[in-house]
């Protein structure tokens, strides 16, 4: 009897220990792997995201005239390398180091200090960067000088973008802090970067030729692109870069919303697009391809604030806005503004982005965040409107003082037979179609 | 019957379609073309290797027109394409034999008008 209830005593110690030792070794690997898929899943997002650098590239060469082409492709190469340079010596510190007052990181420059997660966040973070710095390439396309250009990128990529990156997207930050909501960047990145380009079309002046005047009236000229079948590429690479930029954007390969917002995206991109074709359709009596790729971008735009938060139906309704909104908003600026933004930057980032930002106080249905329309009453709306105007005070003020200073000091537009003759010439000395003939005649 | 043919800057095309216009000669061929005249050429560098390019983008310019039309064309293509530097280009007033107009069978200067 004894000799069995020993018997009996280690064999149930011996359990409990074993399956201690088990659960250890469960809770280590369970840790590793999700560990693994957050590095997986934040990598192959980054990849998607940088791949949207080539997307701006075709939409803003197909958008503009064949002279300009190799201009528009070393503008889209260098922001995105001078910018990373410039993230990583200091844009990664001023967004995410030590908050000094919710304003601005303090530490961390030169990524200093950093083990496998930074370097994997930073890997992350810096292809938004490059994002917001495009944008602003194909508002101040056919006539900015490259090498302020090259001033710009290094500095929308050191200061304007971390700044107020960190307002929203640092957890110190005071935007977030106040319970601003832009999920994958709405604000942080497209209407930061809309804001800049609107500040640097205006200094910049018109190209030639695109507005006179009829009876003392300014009228607008079209100056069509030159390659509709590059800049439908464009946006659909955009496109796809976009789940990267969205889902992504949990931050984690673990969380179960990746779905949710993958479908949000493409219901939102696709009502972006319907929107602005029908609109069109009914405006210019015909469905406009161009304006119509505007569309998708557009609605992709709006849903990136509010992805994880919006339902799958609120997000139809914030594409198709948006997709109302980017043509209202193309032939407000062209027409009314004479701003002119060859590739309708302002418009589908800055406008949208804003719109997208507001949205969220709209259409937000978790239980974190509810937004008016769910019965969450006006607080988280004016949180989001609070953001979207701090972000372009900021934004839209420090390009124009940023453009002014370079105005000032190398000149921000090129010669006007320079600009005539294309800056493929003037600026690259080669041109992108050597062997075809092309009509310059604009 | 004359056969004018211009040649003239590619972005000056406007302005002499616009002055072609005011005087109402509204028939016109345009071309892409290349040239070189005093305005010498420019040079490209392609992956560090130097390229002279000496024949440059110019626009072509056909215009056939009944004898009284040829001042007023020629007035109008000079006002609109003249900025006063090399390179403005030049225009070509040549006689003309026939012209056939292919939908009617019209020949003659009623085929031109």
């Amino acid at each position: 009897m004894k000799v069995k209830r020993i018997i009996l005593f280690v064999t149930a110690g011996l359990f409990v220990t074993t399956t201690e030792l088990f659960a250890n070794e469960v809770t280590e690997t369970l840790e590793l792997h999700s560990q693994a898929l957050d590095m997986i899943w934040l990598v192959l997002a980054a990849a998607l995201v940088f791949f949207m650098q080539a997307g701006f590239a075709m939409v803003e060469t197909g958008l503009t005239r064949a002279k300009n082409a190799n201009n528009i492709l070393m503008k889209n190469l260098m922001d995105f390398s001078a910018g990373a340079l410039a993230y990583w010596a200091i844009g990664w510190a001023i967004m995410y180091g030590v908050s000094s007052a919710g304003f601005f990181g303090t530490n961390q420059f030169f990524l200093a200090g950093a083990d496998s997660s930074l370097f994997r966040d930073w890997m992350f973070q810096v292809v938004f960067a490059a994002t917001a710095a495009t944008i602003v390439s194909g508002a101040m396309a056919e006539r900015t000088k490259f090498s302020s250009y090259l001033v710009y990128s290094v500095f929308v990529s050191a200061l304007i973008y971390p700044i107020s990156g960190h307002w929203i997207w640092n957890c110190d930050g005071w935007l977030a802090n106040a319970g601003f909501h832009d999920f994958a960047g709405s604000t942080v990145v497209h209407s930061v970067g809309g804001w800049i380009a609107l500040a640097g079309a205006i200094l910049l002046g018109a190209r030639k030729g695109k507005y006179f005047e009829v009876a003392g009236k300014k009228q607008a000229r079209a100056i069509p692109g030159h390659n509709m079948p590059l800049a439908a590429l464009g946006v659909f690479i955009l496109w796809f870069g976009w789940y990267g930029f969205n889902a992504g954007s949990t931050l984690s390969g673990t969380d179960l919303s990746i779905g949710l917002i993958a479908v949000t995206t493409t219901l939102s991109a696709s009502a972006g697009a319907v929107a602005s074709m029908i609109t069109s359709w009914i405006w210019f009596k015909k469905p406009d391809p161009s304006m119509s790729l505007n569309g998708a971008l557009a609605g992709l735009v709006g849903i990136t604030a509010g992805c994880a938060v919006a339902t799958p139906l609120g997000s139809i309704i914030i594409g198709l806005t948006a997709g109302i909104l980017v043509v209202l908003s193309v032939e407000f600026i062209d027409k009314v503004l004479h701003i002119d933004d060859p590739v309708g930057a302002v418009s589908a980032h800055g406008v949208c982005g804003a719109w997208g930002t507001i949205a969220v106080g709209l259409f937000a249905n978790t239980d974190d965040i509810k937004g008016l329309f769910y019965g969450g009453g006006f607080n988280q709306l004016g949180i989001q409107t609070l953001g979207v105007l701090s972000v372009f005070v900021w934004a839209f003020g420090i390009g124009l003082l940023l453009f002014i200073s370079i105005r000032k000091t190398i000149g921000l537009r090129v010669s006007e037979t320079e600009e005539l003759q294309g800056l493929d010439i003037g600026e690259h000395g080669s041109e992108a179609y050597a062997g075809f003939q092309i009509f310059s005649t604009q | 019957m004359k056969l004018i043919v211009a040649y003239i800057q590619p972005h000056k095309l406007n302005d002499v379609k616009q002055e072609l216009f005011k005087v109402d000669v509204v028939k016109m061929s345009v071309t892409n073309a290349l040239g070189c005249g005093q305005q010498m050429g420019y040079h490209e560098s392609y992956r560090g290797v130097d390229i002279e390019v000496n024949l440059l983008k110019k626009i072509r310019i056909e215009i056939a027109v009944n004898k009284e039309f040829v001042k007023p064309t020629v007035d109008a293509i000079i006002k609109g394409a003249r900025s006063g530097n090399i390179g403005d280009g030049k225009i070509f007033v040549t006689n003309l034999e026939d012209c056939i107009r292919i939908r009617s069978g019209e020949t003659g200067n009623e085929a031109i008008g």
